[in-house]
């Protein structure tokens, strides 16, 4: 399973890649072989506002439709329009192609909220 | 016999575990007034006892009067096949057909009426069906509401008193403003209309024909709702598609509409059939059932319930919807009716009620003190004015074994003296001129 380093996650497995004040948000590795083939993603709307931890997308696989949250508060710049065509990018691309939505993070402190990659793949190892 | 198999004991322990003392305090939160006085059930009766009985309640409906009674439940002819192939036990006795692999001849008779109300509406996917007529426009509402995230609707009033009342009844605990817009002239008012649309609109909902049975082009509504990013949703009479210009056509979201008129009997409380069809790209807030068609390991056609992730057996609390079941069999009755009348068949059968209505208008409008409203066009339905109370006349009409019409003034102030008139295809030359004959007498009494 792959955990970057670079990245900050929750344990709802969702990532974040924060970068000034623009976050990128996705969901995990480990989120996407869990849902296994995911058909249908439904993301927010652009100039929208999402709330830390609170659902701002859906994934569908086959057989399951679950939450997203957003790891920042923030605005939405802009969502990744790829994925209404092709959403299998989330399956192989999990931290690149399959990013779901980038967010102005209106308040930094929400970082603090958030897991460390070792955290994170430590937490990870503990589901099993 | 007792069919109760739970003993004292057991009841006494139950109640015990979940803190109550006795069973009629189950029963708390209704009003006494609303709980049986006894369960005390008369004794069992034969099987001949039981049809005299029943017969005998039938008996106190008038089955043989000559409808001319509409306001969106209209006297069709039901050819004979309908009721053969829907009785068939395969269909008859059939279960849910959640298993694909047992169920590929019910899930093709929803795909193909799937495909014949898209098809009838004009639009690009159709649910499995849905209650009724009232029920498809709540759930249109709904889509709506959830697609836009905007929380205002404008309703015109041209749109059945019934489907209004239900929307009204089902969202009464959500946070929805509903605007009314008047019918003048028989026609929704263009001019109330866009006053109320803004950016805050999320559906504006018309019907055609209205209630008062005008016809109309709603082109330039539904491109007036797209500009300010609302959805239109209208509710159709299914018959009048064979001539009309469909939802579709006009540019129209959503579309929904009863489905009695298609081979279904008149009956009071149903079971009817709700139709509903939408945009492709709405298809993921469509409510209820979708059946799909895909293809097996062997590159076979096969039928399965598709996009399911809306639903609640997966969704839970977040589906699109609380319907998770369908009206199969009267969808069944739907598709098995329109397959019969066909393309061709249907607008001939539009063409002749439009043709019997401007007959029955001309018979009508002979009658000394009746005018016939002509300021709007109409299909199947018009509405008379009439020098007395028409609750009265209908009811005297009744004894001339004519179901006239529905009294307007039911449904709205004011006019008391109005009557609206349905015409099908069963309606002959002699019984309209009857009905002009009959009301004639009734009016001069």
């Amino acid at each position: 399973m792959h955990i970057p380093d670079d990245l900050l996650y929750t344990k709802e497995h969702e990532w974040v890649r924060i970068k000034d004040k623009t976050a990128t948000l996705g969901i995990t590795d480990y989120a996407q072989g869990s849902l296994g083939d995911i058909t249908f993603v439904e993301l927010p709307k652009v100039n929208g506002a999402v709330a830390q931890f609170k659902q701002y997308a859906t994934v569908e696989s086959v057989k399951a439709a679950s939450d997203v949250y957003a790891s920042v508060s923030g605005k939405v710049l802009k969502i990744n329009e790829e994925l209404s065509a092709h959403p299998e990018l989330i399956n192989q691309s999990p931290y690149d192609k399959g990013y779901f939505a980038v967010i102005e993070v209106s308040d930094e402190s929400d970082v603090s909220r958030l897991v460390s990659s070792a955290d994170y793949k430590k937490y990870v190892e503990g589901l099993h | 016999m007792n069919y109760v198999p739970h003993t004292e004991e057991d009841r006494a322990e139950m109640l015990k575990a979940i803190g109550v003392k006795s069973i009629d305090d189950l029963f708390i939160d209704i009003s006494p007034a609303l709980r049986p006085k006894s369960f005390d059930i008369p004794e069992g009766k034969s099987e001949f006892e039981v049809c005299r009985y029943i017969k005998k309640l039938a008996s106190k409906n008038a089955t043989d009067l000559i409808s001319f009674l509409g306001a969106g439940f209209y006297d069709h002819y039901i050819p004979a096949a309908v009721d053969a192939l829907a009785s068939r036990s395969e269909f008859y006795t059939a279960y849910t057909p959640y298993q694909p692999e047992s169920s590929q001849g019910w899930l093709q008779s929803i795909y193909e009426y799937q495909t014949a109300i898209c098809e009838l509406l004009g639009l690009d996917v159709s649910n499995a069906s849905l209650y009724d007529g009232g029920t498809a426009l709540y759930e249109a509402a709904m889509m709506a509401i959830r697609l836009t995230g905007r929380k205002k609707i404008i309703v015109d009033q041209g749109v059945n008193l019934i489907y209004r009342t239900m929307l009204y009844t089902y969202t009464s605990n959500l946070s929805i403003e509903f605007v009314e817009t008047p019918v003048v002239h028989g026609q929704s008012s263009r001019e109330a209309i866009l006053k109320h649309l803004d950016g805050n609109t999320a559906a504006v909902i018309l019907q055609n024909p209205n209630f008062f049975g005008a016809i109309d082009d709603y082109t330039d509504i539904a491109s007036k709702v797209h500009e300010v990013g609302a959805l239109a949703i209208q509710s159709v009479y299914p018959i009048s598609m064979g001539i009309l210009k469909t939802p579709g056509e006009m540019g129209f979201d959503i579309a929904t509409g009863e489905g009695q008129s298609l081979g279904l009997p008149l009956s009071f409380g149903g079971p009817y059939l709700g139709f509903i069809a939408a945009k492709k790209e709405l298809v993921r807030q469509m409510p209820g059932r979708i059946v799909g068609a895909t293809v097996d390991k062997d590159g076979k056609r096969g039928y399965v319930l598709t996009l399911q992730t809306r639903e609640q057996h997966i969704r839970r609390e977040k589906a699109t919807s609380n319907i998770c079941s369908n009206e199969a069999l009267c969808a069944l009755r739907a598709v098995i009716y329109l397959s019969l009348i066909g393309k061709t068949g249907l607008k001939e059968m539009a063409e002749l009620i439009y043709s019997k209505t401007e007959f029955a208008k001309s018979v009508l409008e002979k009658i000394p003190g009746v005018t016939v409203k002509r300021s709007s066009p109409t299909f199947n339905e018009f509405t008379i004015c009439l020098p007395k109370n028409a609750d009265d006349v209908a009811h005297k009409m009744v004894e001339k074994g004519f179901a006239a019409g529905f009294p307007l003034g039911r449904f709205y102030k004011g006019m008391e003296n109005y009557l609206l008139v349905a015409v099908t295809e069963k309606r002959t030359r002699e019984e309209i001129l009857k009905l002009g004959d009959s009301l004639e007498a009734v009016l001069c009494d």
